[in-house]
């Protein structure tokens, strides 16, 4: 018999695989993994603190930086939080345009993912082909709002614009052509026998688990639990339109890919239908003027769903036009918690793999 | 430092070997992938399909031992600063840096107790790209940059210092 001896390694903070600056400490047995510890804060910029001392309007850009794949859902939920503490009417049409960014962006994130995700394992080629139709849809984002990563796209009570001129035909010729290569993507890995051994069974963590660390998104759904805060608690125009949650009960990586894929396509179901319900003519702002006014001692909490979960904004106001307390309930730094878990007893080379199918941002767990 | 540099006089022989030199690293610039924030999405979309580093030879390695240049593509936190200054001492000379976007460039819009107000103070910065976050061709643009300053440099002995050297 050999003897074996433990050791300790980091993974991290450097490392092209950890999505950002995580750190992990694992405590090997050979190749298999004993125990682990996140080790978070690389990136806590102050984000809370700063936000203290801004006017409600001018915090909007720091969400943009906080999860920078998904800004959009970021200022969404920002938002919302605000015009629930204020009491401010969003009107129908302003609603419509977010809906159809914030999918979008829901698509653009998915697709960040699945690239850097198959990346991770040794992918490479889908990579290349996720990132050319994300570019479509930052196109989409320029001619909108003239940013492709941190948009800061809507304003309180609104959006600034009208959707530019022929945007909405550029719109819709994505969607057709985003259905034909999402079918490309499902050749290339769903019946891939490389990909299937390494995300089956990989990762396992079943519902119960899931609600004890309080993770939701994708991970929870592909547990089988069908929680999604759009059907849920609908927001903005959620309860007009028709759509299904992506329920998958595997529990382990595989599910998650199958859940986040056929959520792409809700997505579109989604900004299709948006495009066509939107009304043409309408105001597309709420209120006049920058004042907020909100009550004294209001505590509020709002949360949507983005793509990685709840995005959720607690709000404590003093009455003045600055928050008294700013705190962002960001699904990475939750769903972060499953890691430890995740890859306890497995191998060193899933952990790569957990950490792509948690699909976490760094800035958005530190903030 | 190299066996050659600093050891001639500027001649005829410098120059050339100059010239071969130069040639060689500016259409080689293999930099580390040192994603840290919002940047480094922006990063990962240059070398990806339509803006394709690679045909300028800029291909991204994962380790430090085997690159050229640091694209420092992100808020500098307090917490990331030693091990950013050790990865660059990692780096085999000749080295260079890139400071991709503001907050690396001075801070951005976070004055806080965590951000180290500009990446300037940890390791020397050839280049640094404005924008939050700067777009792909503008990173592209501090490539093309970067390659100009080094078809500058010489092997050739200097009066000022004994170490790699490069002409303003």
């Amino acid at each position: 018999m050999f003897r074996t001896q433990e050791m300790e390694i980091n993974m991290g903070p450097q490392h092209p695989s950890t999505h950002g600056v995580l750190r992990l400490k694992l405590r090997l047995d050979g190749e298999r993994v004993v125990d682990s510890w996140p080790v978070i804060g690389y990136l806590h910029r102050g984000i809370e603190k700063l936000s203290e001392s801004k006017e409600f309007i001018k915090i909007t850009p720091f969400t943009d930086r906080m999860d920078y794949v998904c800004a959009m859902s970021g200022n969404l939920a920002y938002l919302g939080a605000v015009e629930k503490l204020c009491g401010i009417k969003v009107p129908e049409k302003a609603a419509y345009i977010r809906v159809i960014m914030v999918e979008l962006n829901r698509i653009a994130s998915h697709l960040l993912w699945l690239g850097t995700h198959a990346l991770d394992i040794g992918a490479m080629s889908i990579f290349l082909y996720g990132f050319r139709e994300r570019e479509m849809i930052l196109d989409l984002f320029e001619a909108y709002c003239g940013a492709r990563l941190t948009y800061n796209a809507f304003r309180i009570s609104g959006v600034p614009a009208d959707l530019p001129p022929g945007w909405k035909e550029e719109c819709t010729g994505f969607l057709k052509l985003f259905r034909q290569r999402h079918r490309e993507y499902e050749q290339i890995l769903t019946a891939n026998r490389i990909w299937l051994k390494r995300t089956k069974d990989v990762g396992y963590m079943d519902a119960e688990h899931c609600l004890a660390l309080s993770v939701t998104g994708p991970v929870l759904r592909a547990a089988g639990v069908a929680r999604d805060l759009r059907k849920d608690e609908p927001y903005a125009i959620y309860d007009q339109l028709d759509f299904d949650i992506p329920v998958d009960d595997g529990c382990d990586t595989y599910a998650r890919y199958i859940v986040r894929m056929a959520e792409m396509l809700q997505s579109v179901h989604m900004v299709e239908q948006c495009l066509e319900k939107m009304p043409s003519e309408g105001p597309l702002m709420g209120m006049k003027g920058r004042r907020m006014k909100p009550r004294k001692d209001e505590e509020i909490y709002f949360a949507i769903e983005g793509p990685r979960g709840e995005q959720g904004v607690y709000l404590i106001s003093d009455g003045t036009d600055r928050p008294y307390r700013c705190k962002f309930r960001n699904s990475s730094f939750a769903n972060l918690q499953a890691l430890a878990p995740m890859v306890q007893g497995g191998l060193v080379a899933d952990v790569v793999a957990i950490i792509g199918t948690l699909d976490i941002v760094l800035g958005d767990s530190d903030r | 430092m190299g066996l050659i540099e600093g050891r001639m006089h500027p001649g005829i022989v410098t120059t050339t070997v100059d010239a071969l030199f130069n040639w060689a690293r500016k259409n080689s610039l293999w930099p580390m992938t040192f994603g840290l924030a919002c940047c480094a999405i922006e990063m990962m979309a240059s070398g990806a399909s339509r803006f394709d580093f690679d045909r300028l030879g800029v291909v991204f390695r994962a380790t430090p031992r085997q690159s050229d240049v640091m694209i420092v593509s992100g808020t500098v936190c307090e917490k990331m600063a030693p091990v950013l200054k050790r990865l660059y001492d990692q780096m085999p000379e000749p080295k260079w840096v890139i400071s991709m976007g503001i907050c690396s460039t001075a801070g951005g819009p976070f004055p806080t107790y965590s951000v180290v107000q500009g990446v300037d103070h940890l390791v020397p910065v050839d280049v640094a790209v404005a924008g939050c976050p700067p777009r792909p061709e503008a990173l592209m643009h501090a490539v093309l940059r970067l390659q100009d300053k080094i078809s500058e440099m010489t092997i050739a002995r200097s009066s000022s210092s004994s170490s790699l050297h490069l002409r303003a």
